[in-house]
C-alpha cells in the first residue's frame, strides 16, 4: 500500500511539471512568433515589395522559435507515456 | 490495431515507440541497430536519387514535362536558398543542400502516413514493432548531424589551412593571451552545433508522432463521439504537420548551409 502512495506522489509531480512544461513553453513560443508577425505585418505593410524575400525568412525563424517548445512537447509526452522515474521505485519494491 | 494492445492507450502507445532491433543483442548494446529506421531512411534515399537521376536524364530544353518542371523548382529554390548564404564555388554545398533537403522532406513525410499502416503491414510478415518516421529517432538525426560537424571541420581546415584554423580555435574573441578560453568557448560553439541541429528535428518529428498517436488512441476508445473527434483531430494535426515538415527539412538544409559557409569565413 506504501507503494502505490509512492507511486501516486512520483505521478502526481510528474503531471505538475508536464503541464509546467507545456505550458511555459507554449508561453514563451506564442509570445516569439506573435512578436515576429506583428514585425512582419508592419514591415509587410510598409514595403510590400520585400514580403516574397522576407516570408521565407520568417517561416524559418517560427521553426526556430517553435523548435525549443516542440522539444519540450516531445520530452513531455515520452514523460506521460513511459515515466523512467519510477524505475527506481520499482526497482526498490523488487528487493 | 496492428497486435491487439490490451493495456489501453498507455500500452498501445509503448508499443508503437519500440524500434525493430535484430533479434539477440543485448538491450541498448552496440548491434541493437535500429533496423526500421535504417531501412527506410535507405530506401528513401535510393528512392530519392533514382528519381531525381531519371528525370534529370531526359531534361530537355524545349517544353519541360511535368516531372520535370517539379524537379526544376525543387532544384531552383534550394541553389537560391545556398546563393543567398554561400559566396564561392558551389559544385559541392549546393548538391549537399538538395539531399539534405529532399531528404530530410522525405523522412519527415512518413509522418503522414497513418500511424498503423506500416506496423500492420510488417506484422503480417511476423514483424511486431516498426517504427516507419526515421528521423523521429535520435540516432537518425544526431548521424545526420554528426556528418555536418565533420563536413564543417574538413572545410575550416580547406579554407583556412591548419595552422590558420588552429590559429582561430585559440586566439579567435579575446586575443592570444586568453587562450584557454578562446579554445574553450570555440568548442562549446562547434559543439552545439550538431546538438541543436538533432535535437530540434528530432524534437519535432517525436512530438508530432507522439500526438498522432494519442490521437489514434481515440479511435479504438469505443464511442462513435470520440471516432469522430479523432478523424477531425487527425485531420487537422495532419495538415499542420505538413507545414511543420516542410519548414524543419527547410530548416536543417538552411543551417547546414549557414555552418559550412561560417567555416568558410575567416575572423
Amino acid at each position: 500500500m506504501e507503494l502505490v502512495a509512492h507511486i501516486a506522489q512520483v505521478q502526481g509531480f510528474t503531471a505538475i511539471a508536464l503541464g509546467l512544461i507545456i505550458g511555459f513553453g507554449a508561453l514563451g513560443a506564442c509570445i516569439g512568433i506573435g512578436i515576429m508577425g506583428s514585425k512582419f505585418l508592419e514591415a509587410a505593410a510598409r514595403q510590400p515589395e520585400l514580403v516574397p524575400l522576407l516570408q521565407g525568412r520568417m517561416f524559418l525563424l517560427a521553426g526556430l522559435i517553435d523548435a525549443a517548445f516542440l522539444i519540450g512537447v516531445a520530452l513531455a509526452m515520452y514523460f506521460a507515456v513511459a515515466n523512467p522515474l519510477l524505475g527506481n521505485l520499482t526497482a526498490a519494491a523488487g528487493h | 490495431m496492428a497486435s491487439e494492445p490490451q493495456g489501453g492507450l498507455t500500452e498501445y502507445i509503448r508499443h508503437h515507440l519500440e524500434h525493430l532491433k535484430p533479434p539477440h543483442v543485448s538491450e541498448g548494446g552496440f548491434w541493437s541497430v535500429h533496423i526500421d529506421s535504417v531501412t527506410v531512411s535507405l530506401a528513401l534515399g535510393v528512392l530519392f536519387c533514382l528519381s531525381f537521376w531519371l528525370l534529370a536524364r531526359k531534361a530537355t530544353a524545349g517544353v519541360p514535362s511535368r516531372a520535370q518542371a517539379f524537379l526544376e523548382i525543387v532544384l531552383e529554390f534550394v541553389d537560391g536558398q545556398v546563393k543567398d548564404v554561400f559566396h564561392g564555388d558551389r559544385r559541392f554545398l549546393g548538391p549537399l543542400a538538395l539531399t539534405v533537403f529532399v531528404w530530410v522532406f522525405l523522412m519527415n513525410a512518413m509522418d503522414l502516413l497513418p500511424v498503423d499502416l506500416l506496423p500492420l503491414i510488417t506484422a503480417k510478415f511476423g514483424v511486431s514493432h516498426f517504427r516507419p518516421v526515421p528521423t523521429a529517432d535520435v540516432n537518425m538525426t544526431f548521424a545526420m548531424s554528426i556528418t555536418v560537424l565533420i563536413l564543417v571541420i574538413f572545410y575550416s581546415f580547406k579554407a583556412k589551412g591548419f595552422g590558420g584554423y588552429m590559429h582561430e580555435l585559440f586566439t579567435a574573441p579575446f586575443g592570444k593571451w586568453f587562450f584557454p578560453f578562446n579554445f574553450a568557448l570555440n568548442l562549446v560553439e562547434l559543439l552545439s552545433k550538431p546538438v541543436s541541429l538533432a535535437m530540434r528535428l528530432f524534437g519535432n518529428m517525436y512530438a508530432g508522432e507522439l500526438v498522432f498517436l494519442l490521437i489514434a488512441g481515440l479511435f479504438s476508445a469505443g464511442s462513435w463521439l470520440l471516432f469522430s473527434m479523432g478523424v477531425i483531430g487527425y485531420a487537422v494535426w495532419g495538415i499542420f504537420h505538413i507545414l511543420i515538415i516542410s519548414i524543419q527539412a527547410f530548416i536543417f538544409m538552411v543551417l547546414t548551409v549557414v555552418y559550412i559557409s561560417m567555416a568558410h569565413d575567416h575572423h
